[in-house]
């Protein structure tokens, strides 16, 4: 590898993104951690992460991480078989329909949360709809299921894509010699199937989970303000009350979680690939 | 039987995708204002979106945002991929791990934090603050596309043309970068899309009076949705569709070909 002759042409080339890195990651991160540990005069606190105990930001946390649960299952539960489908199909064909799922992606975020605020409103589509053919109107926008279907609808795709992908790259060989030495439908899948498609699984629930958890424009619009979630109470933080150290002592505490979350991965991740 | 299941499945989850969007482009061409009615069919959304000032300049500021984010993460992403081959493995290993924080934390501290350094260094929020967010949360999705090419790369072919009397510069353009294309391509088709979707880090670091798409949706929808706006999602869905379906066309003709 003797792309370049002179010793410091690679540390040269490397060095805009370097300093890019640090102004515009490294220095913010250390930043937030900064403010999320210190008061407005300016001393050592721990009094803005310890607020989390609120019982007000401790709702709103423990609801975060209940909806973007519940929403992450759901995503695994209607994707899994899905890429399943999609995996099993002849590869000219499916181009195209993997394309169609993802395709709502594309999408503008806030116009494909918007479109279920149309659909579930009071007056909205489905109840008019519903009424139309005599049947009880369902009140759920300004609910936790609002949001959940929103969550649900806008993160599928990001399930999707990675469960497609690793298992339209496990070898069919593989199946067929499964097969070969006797094991059934079932054991092929326990054994084989869902093994190797761990690394595509685990991306998909941060895909989803992540965003999920730290979501505020989705309960802003699906919860009607009423349903705070973790995100919400930072946002308000940085936008209404500036109260900025307490912002960023609870931000502290999303990335403890987004943390844990990966550390859980990894394990699973390892498991997996003990069992592969 | 098993295939009649699978073909429905595949449908319900189409339908769950699509008909919200469906139903979206229909109320476009309602004349009544309320969603529960139809009013008869009208184009008056489109000539008042077209007609609205803030629409087309919220629309400029994405697009060109967008544009300008993904050229410069583009460059400086592909530079460091390949400067990365020169360096120490700790050093990688470092710039590796500090690129991906982007990508793991979640948007809102990423917002937050760039809102703080702006604050911080005085920089007035508005165009150049977006632009230096977007460059940065673009730069690791072209990093990440294009270091795979980097990594399989052989290096004997840029060793033979230097060898045979190519400058650097030309062995490299001659040799590795056409084998770098593809990645750059897909890099950079990613962190456009990215820049356009974004709504939170735009949102922490627009500051007052400077919308993008997606910040003005936003605060539309805080006001009370206006049937322009469904104007608008038909007319972005089908960009989009149209797009998608030149994008995959492509690459297939090309295969068939071979």
């Amino acid at each position: 590898m003797k792309l370049f002759k002179n010793n410091k042409t690679a540390p040269l080339l490397a060095s805009p993104y370097i300093a890019w890195a640090l102004i515009f990651i490294l220095v913010p991160l250390a930043m937030v951690i900064y403010y999320g540990v210190t008061n407005a005069s300016g001393s050592f606190t721990f009094d803005n992460i310890a607020m989390i105990t609120e019982p007000g930001y401790l709702k709103a946390l423990g609801r975060s991480v209940l909806l973007a649960f519940i929403s992450t299952l759901v995503c695994f539960i209607l994707a899994y078989p899905l890429g399943m489908i999609l995996s099993s199909m002849k590869l000219a064909r499916n181009t195209y329909l993997v394309t169609l799922f993802i395709l709502p992606m594309w999408m503008n975020f806030l116009l494909r949360t918007l479109t279920w605020m149309t659909l579930l409103e009071g007056k909205g589509v489905i109840n008019t709809v519903l009424e139309f053919m005599h049947l009880p109107p369902i009140h759920i926008i300004n609910t936790s299921g609002a949001i959940v279907l929103g969550m649900v609808y806008n993160f599928l795709p990001f399930m999707i894509l990675p469960i497609y992908n690793s298992l339209s790259r496990i070898d069919d060989n593989i199946i067929n010699a499964a097969r070969d030495l006797g094991a059934d439908s079932l054991q092929t899948f326990l054994r084989i199937t869902l093994p190797l498609s761990v690394p595509g699984i685990i991306s998909g629930i941060t895909m989803v989970f992540i965003p999920a958890l730290t979501t505020f424009a989705i309960s802003t619009m699906l919860g009607g303000s009423k349903i705070l979630l973790i995100g919400n109470i930072i946002e308000q933080q940085f936008t209404q009350v500036y109260d900025w150290h307490l912002g960023s002592g609870l931000s502290i505490v999303l990335m403890i979680f987004i943390l844990i979350n990966m550390i859980i991965e990894r394990l699973a991740d390892t498991e997996g690939g003990v069992l592969g | 039987m098993k295939k009649i299941i699978e073909r429905l499945y595949l449908i319900l989850i189409l339908i769950f995708m699509y008909a919200p969007i469906v139903t979206l482009i229909v109320l476009s061409f309602n004349s009544s204002k309320s969603r529960a009615r139809w009013g008869g069919f009208t184009l008056k959304w489109y000539t008042r979106l077209f007609s609205d000032t803030a629409v087309a300049s919220a629309l400029f500021n994405t697009l060109s945002i967008a544009i300008l984010a993904t050229i410069f993460s583009t460059i400086i992403g592909t530079i460091t991929c390949i400067a990365m081959v020169g360096l120490s493995p700790k050093l990688r290993s470092l710039i590796m791990g500090v690129t991906n924080i982007p990508m793991i934390n979640a948007d809102i501290v990423t917002g937050i934090s760039l809102m703080l350094l702006f604050r911080f260094l005085h920089i007035g929020s508005g165009f150049a603050t977006i632009l230096l967010a977007h460059i940065t949360f673009n730069i690791p999705f072209v990093m990440l596309s294009v270091m795979p090419r980097i990594k399989s790369m052989n290096f004997y072919v840029y060793e033979a043309a230097l060898d045979l009397g190519a400058t650097p510069v030309v062995a490299f353009v001659k040799t590795i970068l056409p084998d770098l294309v593809p990645g750059i391509v897909s890099g950079a088709l990613m962190a456009f899309t990215m820049s356009l979707d974004d709504f939170i880090i735009t949102y922490f670091t627009k500051g007052s009076g400077f919308e993008t798409l997606s910040t003005l949706i936003y605060n539309e929808v805080k006001r009370g949705i206006q049937p322009e706006i469904y104007a608008l999602s038909a007319i972005i869905f089908i960009v989009v569709l149209a797009l998608l379906l030149i994008i995959y066309r492509a690459p297939n003709t090309k295969t068939k070909e071979k």
